[in-house]
């Protein structure tokens, strides 16, 4: 079964193949994730391998790092494989990886994501600056200021969002029809204005308005609905 | 406010971390600043995370070890001594590293200082050059035909019209400019390629990052002349 945010990231909009699929990162054509099934992991195993991490990070436990590494070696070879060709290099990918998680427990941070979220940005960064080591660029360890946020970085405050909520206020504006989908998007995700609208979809600005209305009514109608 | 953003599909190669150091440190640089593209690429890279560690069909396909993996309950011995080698070495060492504090950098324009954002703070920088109210400073990436720069634009400086082999990028680090498809301002993400023609003009002035992978050509009379120095100035 698909989870809201699944929806929200496969929807597809045909009808705007113009500067406005361009420029709204919502706007989304991907087709990889539709052909992917992906069994998630269940609750009580996110929590497992939260649990692990957290006692390396605070006793160094090694058995604890072992049933991580057993979870997540074989997994990072097989991929690294898969997208480097090369086995070498494939294990080069999981040693280092395997030895940050192992060095960078105590940075992960259970309220930010999941256990696997946070070791797959620290896969996809040593996998990064590996590649750009070999190919004949520089041994920069870039990665690191590219995606400070992977390494516990906190945020400001004002970043905070309601995830929950927002997923589903999204999984609702999924099912408005395009235009108004078009507007709401516009509008209250990317901040533009009416008249930038107006200019951007061609329509009169009547049109938004008259849009913009009519979706908003929908939206607080279905919201409505689920929230009483 | 932001009104420009990188297309989708740079953002998944963002988070699979394929893009070329220019475009992924442009990425990121956008991304500090506007939240909306924030929240996609955490939703991208939960899903990407997903798909990577818990998936049985994935597109990596579900190897015989991974199957294995999955279960909770398999011994220590079912490693084999590749891993089991690895593994001793890896916890050999108690040590921890610790995040780096980034040190704040920055750089002098025109007798204006500038702060870097940190994706790009520890990249060396070539020595600025300048042509009338454009300065510019190669950032040494090393990576052949994309060339990064900052480009600083004094008040009222234009860059001749120009249109592209390749792509242009241009994040506005600071200030504004304007072309004849539009208004940018501090944040905005502006890609383009060959079917563009334009003339940034930068009324108050601006600092840019900008990734070009191909040779500029100047379009208009006189200003043709120029297109020796179309390298020159990006």
């Amino acid at each position: 079964m698909q989870t809201d945010k699944t929806r929200l990231l496969t929807q597809t909009d045909n009808a705007s193949s113009n500067a406005m699929a361009t420029n709204m990162c919502i706007a989304m054509s991907n087709e990889k994730f539709n052909q992917v099934s992906t069994t998630a992991l269940k609750h009580a195993e996110h929590k497992q391998l939260c649990y692990w991490l957290s006692a390396v990070a605070q006793t160094r436990d090694k058995q604890a790092f072992t049933q991580l590494f057993r979870f997540f070696a074989p997994k990072i070879r097989g991929i690294s494989i898969a997208k480097l060709s090369n086995e070498a290099l494939a294990n080069e990918v999981v040693q280092e990886t395997m030895t940050n998680v192992w060095r960078k427990a105590h940075l992960f941070d259970a309220s930010k994501g999941a256990a696997t979220t946070w070791v797959y940005t620290v896969m996809r960064n040593v996998s990064f600056d590996l590649l750009r080591k070999i190919q004949g660029s520089k041994e920069d360890n870039l990665s690191d200021d590219i995606w400070p946020a992977v390494e516990g970085v906190t945020r400001v405050e004002d970043d905070f969002h309601d995830h929950l909520a927002s997923r589903e206020i999204m999984s609702v504006i999924n099912t408005l029809p395009t235009n108004q989908q078009k507007v709401i998007k516009g509008y209250y995700l990317m901040d533009m204005s009416q008249d930038q609208l107006a200019a951007h979809l061609d329509l009169p600005l009547g049109t938004v308005k008259s849009r913009l209305r009519l979706a908003l009514a929908k939206l607080k109608q279905q919201l409505g609905d689920k929230h009483d | 406010m932001i009104n420009y953003h990188p297309q989708f599909e740079l953002m998944h190669a963002f988070v699979q971390g394929e893009l070329s150091a220019s475009l992924t440190a442009g990425v990121a640089m956008h991304a500090e600043m506007c939240s909306s593209c924030r929240q996609q690429i955490d939703a991208l890279t939960e899903q990407y995370a997903q798909q990577c560690f818990e998936a049985e069909n994935g597109q990596h396909g579900a190897s015989a070890e991974q199957e294995k993996s999955i279960d909770f309950t398999v011994q220590d011995d079912e490693l084999d001594e590749f891993f089991r080698d690895m593994l001793k070495d890896i916890t050999a060492s108690d040590g921890i590293t610790d995040n780096q504090q980034p040190s704040p950098h920055t750089v002098l324009f025109s007798g204006q200082q500038y702060q870097l954002p940190r994706a790009i703070s520890n990249i060396p920088q070539g020595k600025i050059t300048q042509l009338g109210k454009l300065s510019r400073s190669r950032l040494q990436l090393n990576e052949g035909d994309v060339r990064t720069s900052l480009l600083h634009i004094e008040p009222g400086g234009v860059v001749p019209e120009h249109t592209h082999d390749g792509f242009e990028l241009t994040l506005l680090l600071s200030g504004s400019y304007r072309d004849d498809q539009g208004y940018y301002q501090v944040g905005d993400f502006i890609m383009r390629d060959q079917r563009h023609h334009h003339q940034p003009f930068s009324e108050q002035g601006c600092l840019c990052y900008t990734v070009v992978n191909d040779a500029l050509h100047f379009t208009k009379g006189l200003n043709k002349l120029l297109n020796p120095i179309g390298n020159f100035i990006y």
